[in-house]
């Protein structure tokens, strides 16, 4: 019985959401909707089991003297001192301006989460060195076109590469076309054609596993054991 | 000036409404001409309703012609308002109020199956209008079926079809061939690697809840690879995003072990709960990365900025990295910062491959047969638009 009835509400419920996308009349639309807004309570309970998992590992690992210990410290001390400004200091305003929580969350949870996404630029950079080593056609193929996808985008483009285009060996058309038209076409045409591709690809393998879910064909999300 | 222009428009906006909400506390009667210069505004005509299709019967649309007076410049005119009432004699409910020069407005609190009669009046400094002759019965209906979306009801039944029909097949002893992928292989490879230096492997699942495909598709394909984990007795790390993930995938790397044979090997802390923040999931990982120093790390669901922050970081430690993603703007900081990159619904399709169980590699075929028929349509598509034919184009097109 521990696989059948997950099997079974699984099911259940997943036909009733496909319906619930053709079928606009209130008797399929109401109970989708009510389906998908009881999702937020099954959730809440999930968070009350996360925060126990953070706590249980943390502990331990501070218990055991890990490796780095005392950063799990310093994360059961901002977890603690966040949940209990929330709850005992401003309750219900706890999202009003000018409360404990929002200057926590101003302060320190958005500063780090700022110097966090910066990091990325430089990532970004020393990704792009590598991939733009040109070593086969394919890879010269995408430095071309990154090439001319980035100085494409900004009007210095066109200006950088006059002297080049601008010469009497090279066709009227290429001497004539701004840098912008042939991005555009970059960007729409081929790029556009892959991009879509796989997305249409990956609608499928969506659908298919939905279906391999609904049927109960995949059930390994269901655990061992009976 | 910015704040004042906007505190200016807050204001007349305000009067604006103050005017609406004493004309409409005022009992209906004739218009009665202020004292002072400025009429009554006449009443605006044409009524019209009009129910909307493929819809839930909870809204209406409502259009009108402005009242003669509703001219640019002048100010005998400077709002409507929208009554509703169950019969022709009332009682009226103002449902609603819109500035003077609005033609139409879509009544969205009404109730399927129900009848409703509507009057338009126009108000102004001068007094309200006379109410015309109510429009009506209205009966918003609530539909069966959304019609618009009738092609992707033929797509997907068609695709259903094919999935069970070959996964039937494929059942009754006739399974498809399917192309290995190095990706899917490397998987093993990566974990094989990660025994021999007694390092874990570290899986995470994507950062979107369950109600992203691509988050089931990971969690499906991390029973396998702790299966293998559990084979090798090899660590595995998988730190979640998500409180529901985070319990599947508990579920998961358990029953890999048992499916090994292994479940004393199981360690409950194996998978832990991080947070749904996407920069300080980025950080847990890395901090695992750069600490427990894992041999191979899978990344598999879904990613988005921190795709590049996770696969560098894994990269300056020289792991073998494997990641898969339908994320399609993901993809190239996967390529080019990992060893092997499963693309779009390969993702999909690694469950299928790291089982090898028939019904599921049949559904892959089931797969690839209804994208045969979606270059069909694309191609009859094209040459129907070229000669001037839009049927199908519009069949396709959806709300």
């Amino acid at each position: 019985m521990k696989r059948e009835i997950p099997l079974f509400l699984t099911a259940v419920i997943g036909a009733v959401m496909i319906l619930g996308f053709f079928v606009p009349h209130p008797w399929v639309s109401v109970p989708t909707d009510f389906l998908q807004q009881s999702a937020v309570i099954v959730v809440a309970f999930g968070y009350v089991l996360g925060g126990a998992n953070v706590l249980r590992v943390n502990l331990e690992g501070i218990a055991k003297r890990d490796r780095d210990w005392p950063y799990r410290v310093v994360l059961i001390a901002g977890m603690l001192v966040t949940m209990a400004v929330g709850f005992f200091v401003d309750g219900p305003r706890f999202q009003a301006p000018g409360t404990p929580s929002i200057w926590i969350y101003n302060n320190l949870f958005a500063t780090m989460n700022a110097t966090l996404y910066a990091l990325l630029a430089f990532f970004i950079a020393s990704a792009a060195f590598r991939a733009f080593r040109i070593r086969t056609l394919e890879a010269g193929l995408l430095a071309a076109a990154a090439l001319i996808v980035m100085l494409g985008r900004v009007p210095l483009g066109d200006f950088l590469l006059r002297p080049l285009t601008d010469h009497a060996g090279l066709p009227e058309w290429l001497r004539t076309t701004p840098l912008g038209a042939i991005q555009d076409w970059v960007m729409n045409v081929p790029q556009n054609a892959a991009k879509r591709a796989i997305l249409i690809g990956a609608a499928m393998g969506v659908m298919a596993t939905g279906l391999r879910v609904i049927l109960g064909i995949e059930r390994t999300y269901l655990g061992g054991g009976d | 000036m910015l704040t004042h222009a906007s505190s200016s428009t807050r204001r007349g906006l305000l009067a604006f409404g103050i005017a609406l909400a004493l004309a409409a506390a005022a009992p209906v009667r004739a218009a009665v001409a202020p004292p002072d210069t400025i009429a009554a505004p006449r009443a605006p005509t044409g009524l019209v309703f009009a129910d909307i299709a493929n819809d839930a019967g909870r809204a209406m649309d409502l259009s009108w012609t402005l009242s003669p007076d509703d001219t640019t410049g002048s100010r005998t005119v400077t709002g409507y308002l929208i009554l509703r009432g169950p019969t022709p004699g009332g009682p009226w409910a103002v449902v609603d109020s819109v500035p003077a020069g609005t033609r139409s407005r879509r009544d969205e609190g009404v109730h399927h199956d129900s009848t409703y009669f509507y009057r338009v009046e126009a108000v102004g400094p001068g007094g309200r209008t006379l109410a015309g002759a109510a429009a009506g019965p209205a009966i918003p209906r609530a539909a069966w079926f959304n019609s618009t979306r009738g092609s992707v009801f033929a797509f997907m039944a068609l695709f259903f079809l094919l999935v069970l029909y070959y996964m039937y097949m494929a059942q009754s002893g006739r399974k498809p061939f399917v192309r290995r992928l190095a990706g899917i292989d490397a998987i093993e490879e990566a974990i094989g690697r990660a025994t021999e230096m007694g390092r874990p492997v570290l899986y995470v699942p994507g950062i979107t809840d369950i109600d992203d495909m691509q988050t089931v598709a990971g969690l499906v394909i991390l029973e396998s690879v702790a299966r293998m984990t559990a084979r090798y007795e090899t660590p595995i790390r998988v730190p979640v995003a998500y409180p529901i993930p985070f319990t599947i995938a508990q579920e998961m790397v358990r029953s890999g072990h048992l499916s090994a044979g292994r479940p004393d090997t199981y360690d409950s802390n194996s998978v832990t709960f991080v947070s749904p923040q996407q920069f300080a999931y980025v950080a847990a990982i890395t901090g695992i990365i750069l600490r427990d120093r894992p041999a191979a790390h899978l990344y598999m669901g879904a990613f988005f900025a921190e795709s590049l922050l996770l696969a560098e970081t894994g990269f300056s430690t020289g792991a073998i990295q494997v990641a898969a993603t339908a994320n399609v703007p993901q993809l190239p900081f996967f390529v080019v910062a990992c060893d092997y990159t499963l693309i779009g619904e390969e993702l999909f399709a690694a469950s299928a491959y790291l089982s090898g169980e028939a019904r599921l590699v049949g559904g892959l075929k089931g797969a690839d047969m209804l994208k045969v028929a979606i270059v069909l349509v694309v191609l009859t598509g094209c040459v129907l638009e070229t000669f001037g034919i839009h049927g199908l184009t519009r069949w396709m097109q959806t709300q």
